[in-house]
């Protein structure tokens, strides 16, 4: 299969947070589970936050 | 024996499983194997530290601690999907005990075993289609547009307003026909076919607007066919990119039951 480092995490994302199939048994928390929306807005946030300083991080340094 | 070990589980294979110790793993204290009626869980000891119900909603948030989960998680699956066909879990999917795993085995026997038989010998193809709006043809300016605004000219201005906004919607009247085209023609090479929701600029760092985000299940002795229906990168039309990703285990396929079915 494909060398990992050549893979973007979006696109592995894209399989890994829509994919895989969902089992019940005795799982603790899965991330269907989880606000994905959230997870979403947090890593677009830290995306961004890679070119753009955020203005708040200055004012807490 | 501690039962109350937490078990991260990766993907499930059909018994016996890998020869000796199955690679990759490094969430906690080693990949290990897990067996149960004819089926093989690629599991792994984890710290509840990180993985019990309350840290694991937190961690999820932090893009780089996922980044590092589904790096781990991917590389499992496929050192495994190079050797055998292998039906991925869905990201962060955590045990409560060896026996919690063997219960999970046992209640998904039937969905896993038919997930089993469908991916075996398919591999996941991913395609996108991107439109370069730089690269999109210019706004078709009305006779005398590129001459210097004339003050006051709030007629000149709509028109060239206008203008601007039917050649942007030609453009995106023509990538939405291209991403149809595309798919229709990879569908007919696929056994499935999965839609993602386009990828944003932002989170991708990919230039240009992603319209098509396709995955597609190919049987690897029509894999030629399947190439075979990408377009070469001259026939497209100028702004219009193509990008493949892939060989994937089929990620976007293990989806069993009543939604089962999204191909053409």
């Amino acid at each position: 299969m494909t060398d990992q480092r050549e893979i973007a995490l979006v696109d592995l994302l894209d399989r890994l947070l829509a994919g895989g199939v969902v089992l019940a048994g005795d799982i603790t928390l899965r991330i269907a589970d989880i606000d994905l929306v959230r997870v979403d807005l947090k890593a677009l946030i830290s995306a961004v936050g890679e070119n753009v300083p955020s203005p708040w991080r200055q004012v807490n340094p | 024996m501690n039962d109350e070990n937490l078990w991260y589980v990766y993907a499930v294979v059909r018994s016996p499983g890998p020869a000796g110790p199955p690679a990759g793993g490094t969430l906690g204290e080693g990949l290990a194997t897990v067996d149960h009626r004819g089926l093989t869980a690629l599991a792994e000891k984890v710290p509840a530290t990180d993985f019990d119900e309350a840290p694991l909603r937190e961690r999820l948030e932090d893009l780089d601690w996922l980044a590092r989960v589904a790096r781990a998680h991917h590389g499992v699956v496929a050192e495994a999907g190079r050797h055998t066909t292998v039906v991925p879990l869905r990201l962060a999917t955590v045990c409560r005990g060896e026996q919690g795993v063997r219960r999970l085995l046992e209640e998904g026997e039937d969905r896993l075993l038919e997930a089993l038989d469908r991916l075996a010998g398919a591999r996941e193809w991913g395609v996108k289609l991107y439109v370069d709006e730089a690269a999109a043809p210019p706004a078709a300016e009305p006779a005398g547009g590129d001459r210097p605004d004339r003050a006051g000219s709030g007629r000149d201005y709509l028109r060239r307003r206008l203008g601007q906004q039917r050649a942007r919607q030609d453009a995106d009247d023509a990538a939405a026909r291209t991403a149809r085209h595309l798919h229709e023609a990879l569908a007919r090479a696929a056994a499935d076919t999965v839609l993602h929701p386009p990828q944003q600029a932002r989170l991708s760092g990919v230039p240009g607007r992603n319209v098509l985000n396709a995955a597609y299940l190919v049987p690897e002795e029509g894999e030629q066919r399947f190439r075979d229906a990408l377009p070469p990168p001259d026939d497209l039309h100028t702004g219009l990119r193509v990008e493949v990703t892939g060989p994937w285990v089929p990620y976007s396929f293990t989806r069993t039951g009543p939604e089962e079915g999204t191909g053409p």
